[in-house]
């Protein structure tokens, strides 16, 4: 075997592990306290797409780009807040019927971005900054997919300081750990659930500033990543951010080292068929939550 | 737990509109053209589907986000069966020499005998439903976890078919049938034939269903829906309840595909991926998802709907159904079935 294809995929494997935590950070935390999953959490991936390219018509070149990132996490995290508030609020025992409801906000949002943008989709120009690309040891590592996984990093890195140092964060632990005990003892439950719910969507926001860095965005561009986010929430347990990531990266590296051998539709399988091989050995997911609750 | 309440048990239900189902379906027939009486057989075929999404959705709390998956296993199965039933012996079909395939696979070959793709539909979305949910029930995940592992496998399946478009059609999937079991499509004796054995096939299903529901099983499975844990400390394994009562709607769904392809003439990846499998629960979380007649006249409207608004305004369609997803599921839980009972939640 190509030892040099062999390296390039396994980065490959980073930077699409990247794009999957950072779309899954925002449904695992809110998982985690709420139990519930956002199906609509993919058009956040979109909005932040969209809001790149918005942004950048108007402040074109590297600082558009920048900019765009703040910008996209703020409107994705508006909109996380509206249908928290309007829709999974009201829905908080019913976990089934919350994806069922938030699949028909995703609807509605997908066509909406046709109406408004168009079917084709938009094109992001990414500043020259992120054109090129480096050699490494004979492996081609483009710049545009080391930024992809620098701004994981550093978003895993602000999501640990707020989670360990802050306030929210104390409180969002709290919740975590036992929902019931943190309401007891005078906790505002609810907005804890908002501001986890806002923060997780502004995350899908900048991943979509990351999508469009790779592609063009689509009315759809959000769909094709969230089911992968999904089974990374089923592997990595009730709304651990080390599971989580530790998941995002398991299944980003296999899925591309699975490419190396089958094309992407079978990986696509594999990855399913690896999921359910592993909650064979783990059903609890890689970080399991220590309670003695019956029903977590 | 959940905070909905379901209705009272089954055998005390009002039995009227089951029988009012059941003489507009033998009435058809003899009032609808043949362009309609298909598309009625097509609706009739996907209610089978979503009767057997009230059996894991509305009493088992099971949310399956891939029946399409079962409900493709039986279309195409039924389809390859004619595609080579149309042929001479030893030749490919069409497709397959447009894209430039030597020989017909080994795993198609079987399908030129009735009576094996007749097993086929049946075994094979039953045999893999119940391995699917064994392998995830046994091991305790279940709930949100068990749908969002369905809905992969929906995409998987139907991406691995587009992808593979040698040996399955792609994404243009399988069509031009001529015959079936000897019975040419063309002529209208036997769309008329197909529409009766589909009205059968439903009636049994609803029957079948029906006792089912009554029998302990469905206690159980009820049960096991309002408290998985508690059931266990009664010392029941609830596993297999969940497992069989997943396998049968498999079965129903893979049937309901075999139909509905006999009737359509078609079958491809754009009718059991993501978006229409989390469609068909829509059927039945308007029909009403503890309620089999709900589920019935669920599929019923909601493919006529679709039928007539997709067709002059595509765009109002997608709008109009995540609208519907939102108002039924946040204000009447209890869909169709729970209105006419007037216990809206």
């Amino acid at each position: 075997m190509d030892f040099a294809l062999f390296l390039n995929q396994l980065f490959n494997g980073f930077s699409l592990a990247s794009l999957y935590l950072l779309a899954s950070l925002g449904l695992a935390l809110s998982f985690g306290i709420m139990r519930v999953i956002n199906m609509a959490h993919g058009e956040m991936l979109m909005l932040g797409g969209y809001l790149a390219w918005l942004t950048l018509l108007v402040v074109p070149g590297g600082a558009g780009i920048l900019l765009a990132v703040p910008v996209a996490f703020a409107g994705a995290a508006a909109m996380g807040g509206l249908i928290q508030t309007s829709l999974i609020r009201r829905l908080s025992s019913r976990p089934l019927d919350t994806l069922l409801a938030t699949w028909g906000v995703s609807l509605i949002l997908q066509q909406a971005a046709r109406d408004l943008f168009g079917a084709i989709g938009v094109e992001v120009r990414a500043p020259d900054w992120l054109m090129g690309s480096f050699t490494v040891a004979g492996v081609t590592l483009p710049s545009a997919r080391l930024f992809i996984i620098a701004v994981a990093v550093l978003v895993l890195g602000a999501l640990a300081l707020v989670l360990l140092k802050t306030r929210i964060g104390l409180l969002t632990r709290a919740v975590n750990q036992d929902r019931m005990m943190a309401s007891a003892v005078g906790i505002d439950v609810k907005r804890v659930d908002f501001t986890v719910f806002c923060l997780g969507s502004g995350i899908a926001g900048l991943a979509g500033v990351m999508l469009a860095l790779l592609g063009p965005v689509t009315p759809n561009v959000g769909q094709s990543y969230i089911i992968p986010a999904f089974l990374v929430v089923v592997m990595g347990g009730l709304g651990s951010i080390v599971g989580t990531t530790t998941a995002a990266i398991v299944l980003g590296v296999f899925s591309a080292l699975a490419q190396m051998f089958v094309d992407v539709s079978v990986a696509q399988m594999l990855l399913l068929v690896f999921v359910i091989l592993f909650i064979q050995i783990r059903p609890q997911g890689v970080v399991a939550v220590r309670t003695r609750q019956l029903d977590v | 737990m959940s905070k909905l309440v379901p209705p009272a048990p089954l055998r005390r239900a009002k039995p009227a509109l089951p029988w009012v189902l059941l003489a507009l379906g033998i009435a058809a027939p003899f009032y609808l053209g043949a362009y309609d009486l298909n598309l009625l057989a097509r609706f009739m075929a996907m209610a089978i589907l979503a009767m057997g999404l009230v059996l894991i959705w509305g009493h088992g709390g099971i949310l399956s986000l891939g029946q399409g998956v079962f409900f493709g296993l039986g279309g195409y199965a039924i389809a390859m069966h004619m595609k080579l039933a149309d042929l001479p012996a030893g030749e490919m079909p069409d497709f397959m020499v447009w894209s430039g395939r030597e020989a017909l696979p080994v795993w198609w070959e079987p399908f030129a005998s009735p009576a094996f793709a007749l097993a086929a539909i049946l075994i094979v979305p039953t045999l893999l439903g119940a391995l699917f949910a064994w392998a995830v029930f046994h091991r305790r995940v279940g709930g949100t976890y068990f749908a969002l592992i369905t809905q992969a496998l929906a995409l998987a399946f139907a991406t691995l078919i587009i992808s593979r478009q040698d040996v399955t059609g792609g994404f243009n999937g399988l069509t031009d049938f001529y015959s079936v079991f000897g019975f040419g499509l063309a002529s209208p004796g036997t769309g008329t034939g197909l529409y009766w054995l589909t009205l059968a096939v439903l009636c049994l299903a609803y029957l079948g269903l029906r006792w089912l529901l009554a029998s302990r099983f469905g206690m159980l499975l009820r049960a096991t829906r309002d408290g998985e844990n508690r059931v266990r400390f009664l010392g029941y394994a609830t596993t297999p309840f969940k497992t069989v009562a997943f396998a049968i709607a498999a079965l129903l769904a893979g049937i309901a595909g075999a139909l509905f392809t006999l009737h359509a003439g078609v079958v491809s990846p754009a009718l059991i991926g993501v978006v229409p499998s989390i469609e068909m629960v829509v059927w039945v979380a308007i029909g009403g998802r503890y309620s089999l007649a709900g589920a019935i006249v669920g599929a019923l409207l909601v493919n006529l709907a679709r039928d007539a608004v997709s067709s002059a305004f595509p765009e109002l369609w997608l709008y109009l159904m995540g609208a519907l997803f939102i108002v039924v599921v946040t204000l009447f839980p209890n869909g169709l079935a729970g209105l006419l009972k007037g216990n809206r939640a």
